[in-house]
């Protein structure tokens, strides 16, 4: 398995390697401010984050 | 990470900008004949704050939102290979608002507070996976070639409809042109964002890589 996703890794561009790392780390920290802005929970990030909510159409309340 | 940060930014600041004149006056407007409704309702959450500091802060979480969506839009397009240029992150922008508002409003309308509701987990839950599953069936129609790939993308738009949340018995306290008008600019705020955080991206992406060939 790993000599595979090694043999992989090395068959891919090291350009694309960077892109899909790029692209993993931006999907992260996207999702998380999604989620910290759209549906965490504790009640100060609510308040905060109420009439935000309510306008991009998460589920609120 | 930079051109997400930026475009985000600016595409949030212009979004609240747009809040403050469409969908918040609505909300605050509910929130009227949620307390008139109510008149010792402490789980008013909305009115925690207000003024200047409850648009700050709506502001602040359309921002994050906005810089969330750019992200989003890079990473997707980072990660299928796709060249990053503005009216391309624009219309992946587009196809994001069809996954995660129009195929979520079927099943869960815009609320204004003081609205009907069922518990909130069971809601994210479904909103989640029909924005994620919206999502892929979109890829699966738009992006693959086999027959296979188009009914698993239709399947996958079409499945989590089958299994929306049940609605609540409606108890609106707010009147229904005001949810009315209320849905229809949200889905509209909605769709500008995500088109704004689209285009933005691809634009902050493009000076950059031009300043770097420079450089």
């Amino acid at each position: 398995m790993n000599a595979k996703s090694s043999a992989n890794a090395a068959a891919l561009p090291s350009s694309r390697l960077e892109a899909l790392k790029a692209a993993v780390v931006a999907l992260t920290l996207g999702f998380g401010l999604v989620w910290l802005a759209g549906f965490a929970y504790p009640e100060s990030v609510h308040d905060a984050a109420h009439d935000t909510r309510h306008a991009l159409s998460f589920p609120c309340h | 990470m930079t051109t997400g940060l930026i475009a985000g930014l600016v595409a949030g600041l212009a979004v609240a900008a747009l809040q403050h004149f469409t969908t918040t006056p609505l909300i605050l407007a509910a929130e009227v004949f949620e307390a008139a409704q109510h008149a010792h309702d402490s789980a008013d959450a909305g009115a925690a704050l207000s003024g200047l500091s409850r648009t700050a802060a709506t502001s602040a979480a359309t921002i994050a939102v906005s810089i969330g969506y750019a992200l989003i839009l890079l990473a997707a397009m980072l990660l299928s290979g796709d060249a990053i240029a503005p009216r391309r992150a624009a219309l992946w922008g587009a196809c994001a608002f069809a996954a995660t508002g129009l195929a979520t409003s079927l099943g869960l309308a815009p609320q204004l507070p003081g609205m009907a509701e069922t518990e909130l987990a069971a809601r994210q839950i479904w909103w989640l996976a029909t924005a994620l599953s919206t999502g892929a069936g979109l890829f699966a129609l738009l992006r693959l070639d086999s027959t296979a790939a188009k009914i698993a993308g239709v399947a996958l738009i079409a499945l989590p409809h089958f299994f929306a949340p049940q609605p609540a018995t409606p108890e609106s306290t707010a009147p229904a042109e005001l949810a009315a008008r209320f849905a229809a600019a949200s889905l509209a705020v909605q769709a500008i964002s995500w088109a704004l955080a689209g285009a933005l991206a691809g634009l902050v992406w493009r000076l950059q890589s031009r300043q770097q060939e420079l450089s």
